[in-house]
């Protein structure tokens, strides 16, 4: 991608950490990132490789051991004022997974929308409503649905007022961590063409955490790749599906489902094996190999991914 | 192919009730299995795939019951059995079962030698160091190397693919002829997923089983499927041989399924959906139960619930497309696309 583009969000040599002292994990591992405003940055990983908390981190609930987090140029993690703390989780919100279980069973869809709002300065109660209808109708749900129960509705509603909840507080950079995995495959699609709608008419920034790569995709105009808490590679999402490098990219894609009977009962299943590589002596690093293409390797490597890109 | 059937469902209805009100799971469903051979299960969720075959291992909840219909299996018809004494001679031995959830499906408390000890004395009438072998060479078996040293170990100490190996040799522990593997990879990450339905359908082979797979996931269908019976509203709408069901499908909720899928999707554009939501099987559906998401639905969809369309042989679907004096409509682009093209590959 070019670098006219404006930097909304960058995360710099960024460790997380849990546990203390000799039960120290690290969880995310030196993790460097940019994510340009307006598009749609995906995190890919498997479970564990810490990839939530990353997102998690960025919106400041998991607390960084290292780096910096930096959002529209302000250092947004560690210690912060109470001023820019309150604005950073105006303006960044998160969608979650599970829309069963995200959303407070006991409160009306009404005040799940809108409890941001009650944060800060108290809105006129006629005003609050109306931004709640207004959220409402923009994630296609019916007004009259504020004064329901989120069991009386169904999975692909439930995230719609996932995203409603997020969108009322014009945010401008939403993480959507796993945001369609617990839907089934017709929901899917409508919540997919939601939030590209809303970015295009709203300008907005997506960090869009993920293990579906086939709905990567479709959707990332950028990818990284996270393995056991070290980003692996980074490039333009078809850059990455037509020339993977690092060998868990190559592993992952080649294991990615393909609704294809003819091509999927071919094809060949790559296994990463991660004793492969030879890190005793020569240090890898996280370097850019083409423009735009971020490998994390050493030396050796580095000039085998080359050669690769040569051909 | 041969086509032997090993069971048979006839006409199955199933019937829960629901704080007074009955809701009709599964609307007179029929379907061969044939021996040896991989059949999947699609549908979303509700759509009665996972009662369906709960029906043939006699699990379904308190509250449902088998309304009208046979299972016929091994010269019995199961819809008759109503003692535990009479189910467990099917449930595990004949028929077994992989659930979605490695994580909840094996007990904490017990090493996992003993949980697949426990599969093989209960039904296979072997006890002590006869078991205890048999054990440690099905461990081998699902891919669990050093069994000796795992064998002594607890589920947590286990990884979630392991954890799903694990259930898979305790299900394959009694030489079951059935194997059912509900949502077997869903749980876990792409990587091990891959390695999990090749373990299955290696076994599958070595044990001479006869699978079926319930999922909603048509990258893993793809995969594994010698057939598909695709499933809407407590229906099987459409089934066929994998290649047809793929290729040349002709029920619009195959059509729709199909090209809502991501990969079919062009970067930019709006991916096609499907709006609304399943009908509500609390009330009577009338005719063709897609109709009412389907913007192309005839009229007769709305009246006359459609009866199969023989295409093949192997191949048949429930819709009024399929009829003579229908219209012509041909499917969407998408699905046509897949026909010609396939999806983009990543290698």
């Amino acid at each position: 991608m070019t670098n006219d583009k404006e930097i909304l969000l960058s995360v710099r040599n960024l460790d997380v950490c849990f546990g203390k002292r000799r039960n120290r994990f690290k969880a995310v591992n030196n993790v460097s990132f940019d994510v340009y405003k307006g598009e749609t940055f995906g995190l890919v990983g498997e479970s564990g490789s810490g990839k939530t908390t990353i997102g998690r981190a960025i919106i400041r609930i998991n607390p960084t051991a290292a780096g910096e987090v930096i959002f529209k140029g302000e250092k947004i993690n560690g210690k912060i004022s109470r001023e820019l703390d309150r604005r950073v989780t105006r303006q960044i919100q998160m969608i979650f997974q599970d829309p069963m279980a995200s959303l407070n069973e006991r409160a009306k869809v009404d005040y799940i929308v809108s409890e941001g709002l009650y944060s800060g300065d108290k809105l006129p109660e006629a005003e609050r409503k109306q931004k709640v209808e207004k959220a409402l109708a923009e994630v296609g749900l019916l007004p009259e649905f504020a004064s329901r129960f989120p069991h009386e509705f169904s999975g692909g509603q439930r995230q719609r007022i996932g995203v409603a909840r997020a969108l009322i507080m014009q945010p401008e950079f939403i993480i959507a961590d796993e945001p369609i995995s617990a839907l089934d495959v017709s929901i899917r699609a409508q919540v997919l063409n939601l939030l590209s709608e809303l970015q295009k008419e709203r300008g907005l920034t997506y960090l869009f955490i993920s293990h579906d790569l086939s709905v990567m995709r479709f959707i990332c105009d950028r990818i990284a790749v996270i393995h056991k808490g070290v980003l692996v590679e980074l490039a333009d999402t078809e850059k990455l599906f037509e020339h993977p490098l690092h060998p868990y990219t190559r592993a992952l894609l080649s294991a990615i489902p393909l609704p294809d009977p003819a091509r999927e009962k071919n094809k060949k299943l790559l296994v990463y094996d991660p004793a492969q590589h030879d890190y005793s002596v020569d240090q890898p690093k996280w370097v850019e190999i083409e423009e735009g293409h971020m490998v994390w390797g050493n030396e050796k490597e580095l000039n085998q991914y080359r050669e690769i890109l040569k051909a | 192919m041969e086509r032997e059937p090993i069971l048979s469902v006839r006409d199955l209805d199933v019937k829960f009730n629901l704080r007074g009100r009955q809701l009709h799971a599964i609307r007179g469903v029929s379907l061969d299995l044939y021996k040896g051979e991989s059949l999947a299960i699609v549908g979303e969720s509700g759509s009665g795939k996972s009662v369906f075959v709960k029906t043939f291992m006699g699990l379904l909840d308190a509250n449902g019951w088998v309304d009208n219909g046979q299972i016929l299996y091994g010269g019995d018809d199961l819809v008759q059995y109503n003692t535990e004494k009479q189910w467990l001679k099917v449930r595990g031995r004949k028929i077994a079962m992989v659930l979605q959830d490695p994580m909840t499906s094996l007990n904490p408390l017990k090493t996992i030698g003993a949980q697949i000890m426990e599969a093989i004395e209960l039904h296979q009438n072997m006890h002590g160091e006869q078991a205890r072998q048999k054990m440690l060479s099905i461990l081998t078996d699902v891919g669990i190397s050093d069994p000796e040293r795992r064998a002594k170990q607890y589920p947590h100490e286990f990884s979630g693919g392991m954890r799903q190996r694990v259930v898979i040799a305790i299900a394959v522990a009694c030489n079951p002829e059935i194997l059912i593997c509900d949502e077997p990879t869903t749980a876990l990450d792409v990587t091990i997923q891959a390695q999990i339905l090749k373990l299955i359908t290696d076994l599958k082979e070595k044990y001479q089983l006869t699978t079926v797979y319930i999922t909603h996931d048509l990258g893993v269908v793809a995969n594994v499927a010698d057939r598909i019976a695709v499933m809407y509203a407590g229906d099987i709408v459409e089934i066929g041989m994998c290649e047809e069901v793929f290729y040349q499908p002709k029920h619009p909720y195959t059509w729709a399924l199909l090209s809502s899928l991501p990969q079919m999707g062009v970067k930019g554009e709006p991916l096609y959906s499907i709006h609304g939501t399943p009908p509500n099987l609390f009330y009577e559906v009338k005719g063709d139960a897609f109709a009412p998401r389907n913007p192309k639905a005839l009229k007769i969809d709305f009246e006359k619930r459609p009866p199969y369309f023989e295409v093949s042989p192997t191949h048949k679907a429930r819709t009024w497309l399929l009829d003579p004096r229908a219209p012509k409509i041909d499917p969407p682009e998408a699905v046509l696309k897949l026909a010609t093209e396939g999806v983009k590959g990543y290698d």
